[in-house]
């Protein structure tokens, strides 16, 4: 990475024979390095080292005992859920008012709305789950009091896939809404008159024409959501404590404590979570790549 | 039939995000045993941890603020201007901070930082209150580097800066009198963006043990019942103003813009 811009950096330079051209951008480029690389790099290389700074395998086999494994599993099983339902129920309310025949004057408040809700994410907006879903929170009250429905006898737990799922959605979908409206209001108005003609049904443009144009859009919103879920922290430690072990949280008490009794293991831990969201992000370049190739 | 659907969708996206709002003010209220009061809002906004904190968040923001602008305009404006080529990387290094959690950065920085390195930067109070400015910076840099570089793309960045290059200004001048007035509703978008994030967040405080505003919110809500509802509205209101404050600066900008015409 830091070679490739050096480099880079360099071979510009010569063209340009000013060698200052640049220095402009050697701040940056520090406090990438300081800030943001060098930690990753720091983390990653000590997931393949033991104590004493040999090379070794045993952190990473060290990950795949059955509870850390849980951990994992659940994570990205909430991750995956929650970035899912946030792109269906983000794209249909964006859909609603792009395309779907909104009053004009849904669109500025909805917009606004989800820049405030897409930003409000961590410790406050567990305190307000906890405050309408918790044991004592007003829905819960209110569909015991109102409909006799108690949804803690029936087994919902906000501590739980589900209402950790529930919570994220909060941020999630409005970072969907916020994302892909630009992108469909890309969509022009004469290809759906185009379909119209053809004969195609609403269902056909949208499965041939409109989709496939999203398609990208769509996986790297999801890709982005999902690393959203994925690396969130403080919503899950105010909800839940410790609960719910969750990898952040558990690479959280870690970090605070040594809870797994091996620093080593710790960094490997780290690194799976780089790993995963890093595979999230790849899956979407190379899907990408394939669906531009189809739109050319 | 579609109109339909999305009546649906929004009607099901309102009673979403309406719930817990309600649900967090009406909390919020409760504290008095049968009856509303506002006893939860006294209770926290008198308590001396709550001033601390706030005014540690409200600072560490503000300095973080003005490092991004520092960093950040020069850079977009540099690439821009000499370094096209160089777009990509960039781009692509400012996006880093989406892809790898912040939990896993500040881990690094322990790591990388700690009292036994070239730059024990973790030894202090003052060091780590720097080190976790940098973190800030890093966490809002996404949003900061996108708003700016927007802006600029808005502006011929080339025909500026050689016009004022030709009446004799040197780089600050450009920068600071020129490039910085242009971008300006860009830069403000990305500093309220920044004091959004920055005033709540938790991980990176929490794990630097440093008395941040956040971590506070995290410890009231493992002790207090009814005070961790009323600071959730509190945090909510400074999203909005943050976004309202956004709006307004792009509001603003847009009339003026309308008159040069």
């Amino acid at each position: 990475m830091a070679e490739v811009s050096a480099a880079e950096g360099a071979r510009s330079a010569a063209r340009m024979r000013l060698p200052w051209h640049w220095i402009g951008i050697v701040p940056f480029i520090a406090f990438a390095l300081l800030f943001l690389i060098l930690p990753t790099l720091q983390i990653v290389v000590g997931a393949f080292r033991t104590p004493a700074g040999a090379f070794t395998l045993e952190n990473i086999r060290g990950l795949f005992t059955p509870s850390i494994m849980a951990s994992y599993w659940i994570s990205i099983k909430i991750s995956v859920a929650s970035a899912l339902l946030g792109c269906l129920i983000g794209f249909a309310m964006a859909a609603g008012i792009t395309v779907g025949g909104l009053p004009a004057w849904v669109r500025g408040p909805l917009l606004t709305f989800s820049g405030v809700a897409s930003n409000f994410a961590g410790v406050p907006l567990a305190f307000a789950f906890l405050a309408t879903l918790g044991r004592v929170g007003l829905v819960t009250l209110l569909l015991r009091d109102w409909f006799g429905i108690n949804i803690y006898a029936m087994g919902f737990n906000i501590l739980s896939f589900w209402g950790l799922t529930i919570v994220y959605l909060f941020f999630q979908i409005p970072l969907m809404v916020l994302i892909i409206t630009p992108a469909l209001d890309g969509l022009k108005r004469e290809w759906r008159e185009a379909a119209d003609i053809l004969g195609a049904s609403g269902f056909q443009y949208w499965r041939m024409v409109a989709l496939p144009i999203l398609f990208p859009s769509l996986l790297g919103t999801f890709a982005l959501l999902f690393a959203n879920a994925f690396g969130a922290v403080a919503t899950a430690i105010a909800l839940t404590g410790s609960s719910l072990s969750i990898v952040p949280i558990v690479l959280f008490a870690q970090i605070r404590g040594d809870v797994l009794g091996n620093p080593h293991l710790g960094y490997a831990l780290a690194f799976g979570m780089i790993v995963v969201t890093a595979i999230a992000n790849f899956a979407y370049i190379w899907l990408r790549a394939r669906s531009e190739r189809w739109l050319r | 039939m579609t109109r339909v659907w999305s009546w649906v969708a929004l009607a099901v996206g309102v009673v979403y995000f309406a719930l817990p709002l309600i649900g967090t003010v009406e909390f919020s209220l409760r504290k008095r045993r049968g009856e509303y009061s506002l006893d939860a809002y006294r209770e926290v906004l008198g308590d001396p941890r709550f001033q601390e904190t706030f005014a540690y968040s409200v600072v560490m923001a503000l300095v973080t603020i003005a490092f991004g602008i520092l960093l950040v305009v020069p850079t977009a404006y540099w690439v821009r201007l000499k370094l096209p080529r160089l777009r990509p990387v960039v781009e692509f290094i400012t996006l880093l901070p989406l892809v790898i959690p912040a939990i896993v950065i500040v881990f690094g920085y322990i790591r990388l930082f700690n009292t036994s390195s070239i730059l024990p930067l973790t030894g202090s109070a003052r060091g780590t209150d720097l080190l976790l400015m940098f973190g800030y910076a890093t966490l809002a840099l996404p949003y900061m580097y996108r708003a700016v570089d927007t802006g600029l793309r808005t502006i011929d960045v080339a025909t500026l800066t050689e016009a004022a290059q030709s009446l004799g200004a040197g780089w600050v001048t450009i920068l600071g009198r020129l490039i910085l007035p242009n971008v300006l509703v860009a830069v403000l978008s990305g500093a309220f963006l920044t004091f959004a994030i920055v005033i709540g967040e938790f991980t990176m405080a929490a794990l630097l043990n440093r008395p941040a505003f956040g971590p506070y919110m995290q410890l009231l809500g493992a002790n207090k019942a009814y005070e961790p509802a009323a600071l959730a509205v509190i945090a909510f209101a400074i999203t909005w103003a943050c976004m309202g404050l956004i709006q307004l600066a792009t509001r603003l900008q847009r009339h003026t813009r309308a008159q040069r015409r």
